[in-house]
């Protein structure tokens, strides 16, 4: 049998997503991170970017944009959509210009490739403009992988609040990639 | 914190997302029960409503300004993606519907005949139709934002239009000239200046 075309899985995750499944959520993100980075290096390279940045970007705007996303229609281009319009915007906060086409980012995403994994990059300074309570939040269902009933058990809030502050810390965190501030 | 971190916090605050389209039906709803808070405050049926509603030149302006509240509106879930599914060519129906109407007019057809409408009559349309459309376009730009629009100027416009085809659909219960020279003039006018109002403010509020 040969290998499924991966747009396939990603509209599946998708959809599974967009009904409210947080683990075919994660697996969506963490297959499309490669495919980002693969697409967006050498075009952000060109503009002195971090790619990692980058990824971070269109990853978080993904996230809060995922509405936009009409049923049936393909994955790829809209995430290419998305991705161009960060990478456009990324370069002219470099005061700088650039023309890409949606379909060439869609053609590279859907390409297979090898994932270099790239160092790490912090998101400190993001993190640094974020209430305490936000960060704390954050960190315990990122960086040590709670859920937000576990979290929310463990930072003594409500996991309604818990649901409110990350998601008020993500649109923060998006709003200052916008201003270039992370 | 790094990327695969990210993944993981944006993947806690998955869950459902509202709906785009439910947002902007809401939006509507809510904009144009403000605007007919304001037309019940501010303007009256015109006093000859109930000739009025014999009259086709009546219904071809209601047609008009209603046709391009509703393509308009239609419009906005579209122009509010980053891959816009549709053409914009609907919103050429309300000016195909004008450009008819100025046609009877000038024909000398009796029922589209222009009165002699004051100047007057007219600056009040470019004045109060803005103003009906203001509680429309408002929540239509709020609700824009939770979109991610491939032409912020664009889907600005399309919703100043939609609000100034709303606030002109009110006023045409008070506006008593109906003739399609008058709403060619004001008319456009007004709504070209809801439009372009809210084209600027999209520009910059829209940028996602």
């Amino acid at each position: 049998m040969d290998a499924p075309n991966p747009e396939w899985i990603w509209t599946m995750l998708l959809e599974q997503s967009l009904e409210g499944d947080t683990a075919a959520y994660h697996t969506l993100l963490t297959a499309l991170t490669p495919a980002l980075r693969r697409t967006l290096r050498s075009r952000s390279q060109q503009a002195g970017l971090d790619v990692e940045d980058v990824v971070q970007e269109v990853l978080l705007a993904l996230h809060l944009k995922r509405s936009t996303w009409v049923r049936g229609t393909p994955v790829a281009r809209w995430v290419a959509a998305i991705a161009r319009n960060k990478l456009v915007d990324a370069w002219r906060r470099r005061g700088r210009h650039t023309e890409v086409s949606i379909d060439s980012v869609a053609d590279s995403l859907r390409e297979d490739g090898d994932d270099h994994e790239e160092k790490s990059r912090d998101l400190e300074r993001g993190l640094a403009a974020l209430t305490a309570r936000q960060r704390a939040v954050l960190t315990t269902v990122s960086l040590e992988g709670y859920t937000s009933v576990e979290a929310a058990a463990k930072l003594d809030m409500s996991e309604i609040a818990v649901r409110v502050t990350l998601h008020r810390a993500l649109k923060s965190l998006a709003s200052l990639f916008q201003r270039g501030g992370a | 914190m790094n990327t695969h971190d990210l993944a993981r916090a944006l993947a806690a605050d998955g869950g459902r997302p509202r709906s785009l389209r439910g947002g902007l039906v809401r939006a509507w709803l809510a904009g144009l029960v403000g605007a007919a808070a304001l037309f019940a405050l501010l303007l009256a049926p015109r006093p000859d409503l109930a000739s009025a509603v014999a009259k086709p030149a009546f219904w071809l302006k209601l047609l008009i300004v209603g046709a391009t509240a509703a393509t308009a509106a239609t419009a906005l879930a579209s122009v509010a993606r980053p891959l816009p599914q549709r053409s914009l060519l609907s919103l050429l129906v309300a000016p195909l519907l004008l450009a008819l109407g100025l046609l009877l007019q000038f024909a000398s057809i009796p029922a589209f005949a222009g009165g002699a409408d004051p100047v007057f009559r007219g600056l009040m349309c470019t004045c109060f139709i803005p103003l009906l459309s203001a509680p429309v376009a408002v929540c239509l730009l709020i609700a824009m934002r939770r979109g991610a629009p491939a032409h912020p100027g664009l889907a600005g416009a399309v919703a100043g239009l939609a609000a100034g085809g709303l606030g002109a659909t009110l006023y045409a219960f008070a506006c008593p000239a109906d003739s399609p020279a008058f709403i060619a003039t004001w008319y456009s006018l007004a709504i070209g200046i809801v439009t372009i109002a809210c084209y600027a403010i999209g520009r910059r509020a829209l940028r996602w």
